[in-house]
């Protein structure tokens, strides 16, 4: 056992933690999860649900594991017949007032009262005939509703306004069991934050507009991701349905976002599953473009790329991935090179209780990244040099306003009936972010892998095998 | 006791030696009376000495829990690195319990004094005196009592404040009065931290209850060995306590007897027993939240900590409530239940949902509607309501159901057979 660690018993498990730790933290260091519902290890601990009840040797009563630090020799029974009598009794209290209303409602199949009732609860209610309590559903903010019903009053979304995101909304209003999750008369649930109260929520009490009995949770395939909403490089579950994605919910790191993305990254994903995609290699001829295969797509790049000398200009998308735009500079080393990006500002938005996390201004996910391969952030003057460049390789940048004498190229995901890149030479279909495995780096210098959700339309391919492939045919192998 | 009645011959008068006299509230009258000159003394002691006096004494907390008082004081940090509070439960709300009102109407300086010598034996520069919302009158004399004695400067270096409750019971449990005074929701908060360590804005705190205080200046004056001495019973438990007796007896109110008093002769000799042609039924000898004793067992107990838990109840706050035989218990059970349904804090989901469900039971039961089952589901209710929450509120509202069922049997299966006219309840 390792110096300066408590040693304690859970289950039968010996586990060894740092002073300080608490029950429910050690617990899971053993794989026991102890049913708990106010605990989370975002946000203050409430002790409020008791659900955590569990039997410690020499206490002379059960404790709740959320608010109990380890102590060295300590012997955790969460499965003693005590404890597991002290749980049920909790899902019987928290059922009597629940509406069980589960076919309707969006937090099915990942609800923890649904997960625990089944686990160890008991299959029917002494309540009887009595009336259940009946709030009708509350419009909170612009993403989120309330359902007082279903509410188990774990306060998680209360201590998330108050202590992480600063901004206390939220209370607990009246009193018994007429209390139910109040709003400030003023106010509205509208932190730029806000919407971690819905992946808070527990239970089915707090919804997403947005996912609104749009999918059954059991239904959702789940890929990591990282957010593309910013630099900050959230990250992200996607929940895609049927090559759809669907919602967008965080995926806990401590080092970067914790538990939390801000609800900008959280409705950024609708571009993803845009219909208008450019589905086959596109080449010029006779002054038109025509669908055509990869083969010939490749040839024309190659035969332009081997014809060519002098300057060539890379305006490239910050929201590629380092291994796409390490290959479009590998494939344009053999030219006088300038690559450079452009990157849409916005307003930021800090989370106050979460250092060093915030909606950031630069709204791309890859700036550091391409800084770092060697995109400059001078994009005029590089816009300016591709007019007289020999040739210009715009990467997934659809509104890029690229005037050129010489050949151009065009890699992207779509492009507008209007855009200045259809007049390109050639014109190659990329994936997005959904649909291919790559890497970004964020603001911090932290390099995060995002996978592959969904498959991309058509013959469209990940702009890093396009430009790869390229650069191979070219005599330009990767490094090792 | 004085107000409104004179003081019974067996009554040990000490706290309710002004009650009724109005003069007593003015700091001149106070001072005429021999105020103020236990803290005098005490300001000169070492906050140590002053602790040890009162652990000598074998005061314990008259709040309910009946916690060794100068104990409590000595759990102050020893060191002192940060400011140190006292905060004075004044937020009498249980049912049945009105002395401490009686103590701050009567002689508000009795509890001002005691609450700067409290101050000083914990070295705290700041206390509260957090006092109910109902209690108007008692409000205006402390008031009054305070911009007087300020004035004339007794309380040195120390600042006392009163801080006006909202009407919520739970304030009245220590850790949910220090949320209140912080201006919180008056929650009750998970200890481990205790108050000591981190009370009140998070410093260390001590809390006392207002008649524990008003006994403070007494002890000080008189000395340990003459309050240890008063004691008839059992020698943990000693001093003077009031107990207000409410419900069916021919003379209600305050009244001041020395610990181990037996609580028949309270009843009877000074209380003047039940209405003429009534009989004794039921007692809940320290307030709502204790559980109900039956006529045996009221005739048998000695009026102390020790004697109250041998009885099978509590000594609580000292809130004696009577039930002659013209009483439903059933009704009045549902009355207690209802009580802590409606104060529960919601919190802890067994008293949220648990006092709620537990009166809706006694409700149907009274209404005729009743199942057969019922008294066994009460009884399963409050086993799963006692001693799983943050406070005792939960437990206090399962221990009148959980004794009423045991002792008072016969009348819910009346209710439950139908040999009972139902009882509309709004």
């Amino acid at each position: 056992m390792a110096d300066g660690l408590i040693n304690l018993t859970i289950d039968g498990a010996t586990v060894s933690v740092p002073p300080g730790t608490l029950v429910i933290e050690a617990a899971k260091q053993a794989g026991v999860l102890v049913p708990h519902y106010c605990y989370h290890p975002g946000l203050p601990v409430a002790g409020v649900c008791r659900m955590c009840l569990v039997e410690i040797e020499k206490a002379p009563k059960l404790q709740i594991a959320c608010a109990t630090t380890v102590t060295e020799g300590m012997v955790v029974k969460t499965q003693a017949p005590a404890a597991k009598d002290a749980r049920q009794s909790v899902l019987e209290f928290l059922l009597i007032n629940h509406p069980l209303d589960c076919p309707i409602c969006d937090q099915a199949g990942e609800c923890e009262l649904q997960d625990f009732v089944f686990q160890e609860g008991q299959s029917a209610t002494r309540f009887g005939e009595f009336a259940k309590r009946f709030n009708p559903v509350e419009d909170f903010g612009p993403d989120v509703l309330y359902v007082p019903n279903r509410c188990i009053l774990c306060t998680r979304c209360v201590r998330f306004m108050e202590d992480v995101a600063k901004e206390p909304v939220l209370n607990v209003s009246e009193r018994g069991d007429r209390a139910f999750i109040g709003i400030h008369p003023e106010a509205r649930l509208d932190h730029p934050w806000a919407g971690n109260v819905v992946d808070l929520c527990p239970v089915g009490s707090l919804l997403s507009k947005d996912f609104l009995h749009k999918a059954r949770a059991w239904e959702l395939d789940k890929t990591a991701s990282i957010c593309t909403g910013c630099s900050q490089g959230c990250n992200i579950t996607l929940d895609t349905r049927d090559e759809v994605v669907v919602r967008v919910r965080p995926r806990p790191n401590l080092d970067v976002n914790r538990y939390f993305i801000c609800d900008h990254g959280r409705m950024h994903y609708r571009w993803m599953n845009r219909g208008d995609r450019i589905e086959a290699p596109l080449v010029r001829k006779d002054g038109a473009l025509h669908a055509t295969d990869w083969d010939e797509a490749f040839a024309r790049v190659l035969a332009i790329l081997r014809g060519a000398s002098g300057k060539a200009v890379a305006l490239v998308s910050a929201g590629a991935s380092s291994e796409a735009l390490a290959a479009a500079k590998r494939l344009l080393s053999g030219f006088t090179w300038t690559g450079a990006f452009q990157v849409v500002m916005g307003e930021e938005a800090t989370l106050a209780g979460v250092p060093n996390l915030a909606l950031r201004a630069e709204r791309a996910p890859n700036a550091k990244g391409a800084e770092q391969l060697g995109y400059t952030r001078d994009y005029a003057p590089a816009l300016a040099a591709a007019k007289t460049a020999a040739v210009v390789l715009v990467l997934d940048d659809p509104d890029c306003a690229v005037e050129t004498d010489g050949a151009l190229i065009y890699l992207g995901t779509v492009l507008g009936e209007n855009a200045a890149c259809r007049r390109a030479e050639v014109i190659l279909p990329t994936a997005n972010v959904a649909e291919e495995e790559g890497t970004f780096t964020n603001r911090d210098g932290r390099e995060q892998r995002y996978f592959q959700a969904k498959s991309a339309p058509g013959m469209a391919q990940p702009a890093a095998w396009v430009l790869g492939e390229l650069a191979r045919a070219m005599g330009l192998a990767e490094v090792a | 006791m004085g107000y409104p009645h004179k003081s019974h011959p067996k009554e040990t008068v000490v706290l309710s030696q002004y009650f009724g006299d109005a003069d007593a509230r003015t700091f001149k009258g106070w001072t005429k009376r021999g105020g103020y000159e236990a803290l005098a003394q005490a300001l000169k002691m070492d906050p140590v000495a002053v602790t040890d006096v009162v652990k000598e004494s074998g005061l314990r907390g008259r709040g309910g829990a009946g916690f060794p008082t100068g104990l409590k004081w000595s759990f102050m940090p020893k060191e002192k690195k940060k400011a140190h509070y006292l905060c004075v439960n004044a937020d009498e709300s249980e049912p049945g319990t009105f002395k401490d009102r009686e103590i701050m109407r009567w002689t508000p300086h009795a509890l001002l004094e005691g609450t700067a010598i409290a101050a000083h034996a914990i070295r705290a520069e700041v206390a509260y005196i957090y006092i109910r919302g109902e209690f108007t009158e008692p409000w205006t004399i402390m008031e009054r009592a305070l911009a007087e004695a300020n004035a004339a400067g007794v309380f040195g270096t120390i600042k006392i404040h009163l801080h006006r409750g909202a009407g919520a019971y739970i304030c009245g449990e220590e850790t949910a009065l220090m949320n209140s005074i912080e201006g919180k929701r008056g929650n009750p908060r998970i200890k481990p931290p205790f108050p000591a360590a981190a009370g009140l804005f998070g410093l260390p705190t001590t809390i006392n209850n207002v008649e524990t205080l008003a006994a403070v200046p007494h002890i000080i004056k008189r000395g340990a060995a003459w309050y240890k001495g008063l004691c008839l019973s059992n020698p943990k438990s000693t001093g003077t306590k009031l107990f207000s007796v409410c419900g069916h007896v021919q003379r209600p109110g305050n009244y001041e007897v020395t610990m181990g008093f037996p609580l028949k002769d309270l009843l009877y000799d000074m209380c003047g027993g039940p209405p003429t042609g009534r009989t004794l039924k039921a007692c809940i000898p320290g307030g709502s939240s204790v559980p109900i004793l039956t006529r045996e067992e009221t005739e048998q107990t000695l009026l102390d900590y020790e004697g109250c838990v041998a009885a099978g109840s509590m000594l609580g706050s000292g809130g004696v409530i009577v039930f002659d035989d013209s009483a439903d218990m059933v009704y009045q059970i549902m009355r207690l239940a209802r009580f802590y349904a409606h104060e529960s804090c919601a919190q802890c989901t067994q008293c949220r949902e648990g006092t709620a469900w537990t009166t809706k039971i006694m409700e149907r039961i009274l209404a005729g509607q009743g199942k057969p089952k019922d008294l066994d589901l009460l009884l399963d209710l409050s086993e799963n309501m006692t001693g799983k929450t943050i406070c005792v509120l939960s437990d206090s509202c399962a221990a009148p159901i959980v004794s009423g069922i045991k002792k008072f049997r016969g009348e819910f299966e009346a209710y439950l057979a139908g040999k009972k006219q139902p009882v509309m309840v709004g």
